[in-house]
């Protein structure tokens, strides 16, 4: 056993260390304080849960390895990840370390410290191997910090066309963090080369040091300036972007045990705004920056300004909600949800809507075409003609125009009004007594999928014509036409239904390939969730979408949204139909 | 005497309405601007085609006129379903319009009472 050792010059980074511990109880347990009764019963259960040890291990995955990141952009995967995997193995072989050296009784700053205060004891167990271990962690996170300093200065070495702008504060917290690793370098160099000790990397640094500076006077005050750091970066780190290392594995935990966000409750929403490290991985991805040169309401700078409760109305609006950030975002953040939460909701009490929808008819199958579907009387036609063929007894609900299903007025934030609509419908629906129900719009889908609790089955009318082709019940050819599919939003990343329509398109047609498909397809521009953008913006994003849909040439450009298709054929850039049309087309009498 | 009167003025003085509102959805949606009143957006309106006395049309003329006890009535209609935005041949954002409308028309009652 070796007595305690001690110097001053540990107290910067014991205190910086306490005072972050402090604060970060503190708001874990307010997080939990505000979060309901329901949400506080998921937690009970699931601490003692597998559900714990999946979040550790998701944890592992993501905020250590960064998987998802890597799986998005190498390089900046690998930034990420040697940050923080680097840093955790250092702190936990230094940690294994010290306490084999101390007989288990270190205190809590002595890893950190260790070099100092051990700089030539390698009688201990396994001390040349620990000396090599956190040389190599150390060189793992140094390779890091490299890669984040030049990404900052040229931000395409780690393949990105942007990066995330910092503010003052961010940016002191940044330098200290850049600082650590470094001065960690000097500071365990300079006593190595004044004792001739240390590993394949601190030995040849620190000989170099010795033979070139005066170590003598450096080596002190090199300890302290590290610990110095240290200190700032922990007490900066709350009001930092870097808070989103403790608050990641936090939500990692809320989500496990099953804590969603609700409209109601602002604590998830809280812990995600802080869980976003700012990677920047959403800004290339948003049409809004690449088509029409908007660099400001992507999802990081939007939830940027919600941290920083800075005004972001006009953020919350201008947002095509088509998920293309949220697939990608490695955090998970429910980006979508968090926008709508923040679209104001001021429904006039006086919204009674004094409409109603025609008598409903007795029926197995309803059939919704929605609002839209009656901008393109081409797919209404295709799907009469296929409703008519199926033999199934069927009722199509809004032939004459019909009450919103209410989605467009959700999305525009107006929940109450929303709720009043989609009273009229379900009723209509319920009175039917119908089995199934089909529409052809995405939008009307997943409003009917994820808000009108209907006990009846809901299918988009490409999941109705694959399974009337499979069953026979319709029968089709093959038409001789080239076709490239358009994923819609709503339908694609929005519903998970990417299989249905390609089969389809397969049974009829030439299916060709394009190059942002399924969950990497592009928006149309049309989204009814964007309540601002411009008429000539929506075109810019629809021509952009256009140019890579017709990278191979099709003859036709099929989609199964009308709100696609209206938009997507502005640009006549190439014919543009639903697949409802192309089978329509391809029946056999 | 020879069942002639004078009748009474039908003309309106614009001077005299209030703009407020008109002005508050201007600045957010100046896309207002150039409708051209072609009835577009009343023909294919989902409300309308339900209820053939609402007609969104109308709209610029009320926000104008500054008469807001028939605009908020009418704008009660409306379902944001985005169709006549999008048959617009002068790519109103009519949709908008209808939203701004109405959360100028709530603060402005709020901020009267
Ligand atoms: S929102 Fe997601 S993708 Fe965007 S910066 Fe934050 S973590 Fe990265
Ligand atoms: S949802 Fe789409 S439009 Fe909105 S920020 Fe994300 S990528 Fe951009
Ligand atoms: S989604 Fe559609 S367009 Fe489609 S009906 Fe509902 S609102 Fe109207
Ligand atoms: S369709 Fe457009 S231009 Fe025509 S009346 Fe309506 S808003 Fe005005
Ligand atoms: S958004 Fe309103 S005004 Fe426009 S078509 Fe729909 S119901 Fe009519």
């Amino acid at each position: 056993m070796n007595p305690t050792p001690f110097d001053i010059f540990v107290l910067p980074f014991t205190v910086g260390m306490s005072l972050l511990f402090a604060y970060l109880i503190l708001k874990y347990a307010s997080w939990i304080w505000y979060f309901d009764r329901d949400d506080k019963l998921k937690i009970l259960r699931g601490l003692f849960s597998l559900k714990s040890l999946k979040a550790a291990k998701e944890i592992f995955l993501e905020s250590l390895i960064h998987r998802k990141m890597f799986l998005v952009n190498k390089r900046l995967g690998y930034m990420h990840m040697s940050l923080a995997f680097g840093w955790f193995l250092l702190i936990v072989i230094g940690a294994v370390e010290g306490h084999t050296y101390m007989g288990g009784a270190a205190p809590f700053y002595f890893p950190i410290f260790f070099v100092y205060f051990v700089p030539d004891d390698e009688s201990f167990f396994f001390a040349r191997g620990f000396v090599q271990l956190m040389d190599a962690a150390l060189l793992l996170v140094l390779s890091g910090v490299v890669v984040a300093i030049v990404k900052r200065f040229y931000k395409r070495i780690v393949g990105m066309k942007s990066t995330t702008q910092l503010r003052l504060r961010d940016k002191m917290v940044l330098y200290s963090l850049w600082l650590i690793f470094p001065l960690r370098l000097l500071a365990e160099s300079a006593t190595c080369g004044l004792h001739g000790s240390g590993g394949f990397l601190t030995y040849p640094v620190g000989q170099l040091m010795a033979a070139t500076l005066p170590l003598k006077a450096m080596e002190y005050p090199l300890w302290w300036v590290y610990s110095i750091d240290l200190c700032l970066f922990f007490i900066g780190l709350p009001f930092s972007r870097y808070m989103h290392i403790p608050t990641e594995m936090v939500l990692i935990f809320f989500r496990n045990w099953g804590i969603r966000l609700k409209p109601d409750n602002p604590i998830l929403e809280e812990v995600m705004v802080l869980s976003c490290p700012r990677c920047g991985v959403c800004i290339d991805r948003c049409q809004l920056n690449t088509a029409v040169g908007n660099h400001d309401t992507q999802a990081v700078y939007f939830l940027q300004r919600i941290r920083n409760s800075e005004e972001h109305s006009a953020q919350a609006k201008n947002c095509l909600m088509c998920g293309r950030c949220e697939s990608v975002c490695p955090v998970g953040i429910d980006l979508n949800a968090i926008r709508l939460r923040h679209r104001q909701n001021f429904t006039p009490e006086t919204f009674v809507p004094q409409y109603n929808n025609a008598e409903a008819r007795k029926v197995d199958v309803v059939f919704f075409t929605g609002c839209m579907g009656h901008l393109v009387p081409k797919t209404k036609d295709a799907m009469v003609k296929i409703l008519n063929a199926s033999g199934d007894n069927y009722w199509f609900m809004d032939a004459d125009g019909g009450v919103c299903c209410g989605r467009p007025m959700k999305l525009a934030g107006q929940t109450a009004a929303a709720e009043k609509l989609m009273a009229k419908n379900r009723q209509s629906i319920i009175d039917s007594g119908a089995r199934t129900l089909v529409t052809s719009c995405p939008i009307c889908y997943k409003v009917f999928r994820e808000d009108y609790n209907l006990d009846i089955e809901i299918l988009h009318h490409t999941e109705y014509i694959k399974r009337l082709i499979d069953s026979g019940k319709i029968k089709v050819g093959k038409l001789n036409t080239a076709v490239a599919y358009h994923d819609p939003c709503e339908l694609g990343r929005g519903a998970g239904i990417y299989a249905e329509p390609r089969a389809v398109l397969d049974a009829v047609a030439t299916l060709t390939p394009v190059p942002d498909e399924c969950k990497n397809s592009l928006c149309c521009g049309g989204s009814l969730a964007n309540l601002t953008l411009p008429s000539a913006d929506k075109m810019r994003i629809a021509q952009q979408t256009m140019t890579s849909l017709t990278t191979n040439h099709p003859d036709v450009v099929a989609t199964a949204c009308p709100l696609c298709k209206k938009t997507l054929n502005r640009t006549q850039m190439a014919p543009v139909a639903d697949v409802a049309e192309l089978v329509a087309e391809a029946m056999k009498e | 005497m020879w069942g002639f009167k004078i009748a009474k003025s039908q003309s309106i003085n614009y001077d005299r309405n209030d703009k407020e509102i008109m002005r508050t959805v201007l600045d957010n949606e100046p896309s207002l601007r150039v409708c051209m009143a072609c009835g577009g957006c009343t023909s294919t309106c989902s409300a309308g085609n339900l209820l053939p006395t609402f007609n969104i049309r109308r709209l610029n003329t009320l926000l104008q006129r500054g008469e807001y006890t028939q605009l908020r009535n009418e704008l009660n209609n409306c379902m944001l379903c985005g169709k006549c935005t999008l048959v617009c041949p002068r790519g109103v954002n009519i949709r908008n319009i209808v939203l701004n409308t109405r959360e100028a028309l709530m603060k402005y009652e709020s901020d009267t009472i």
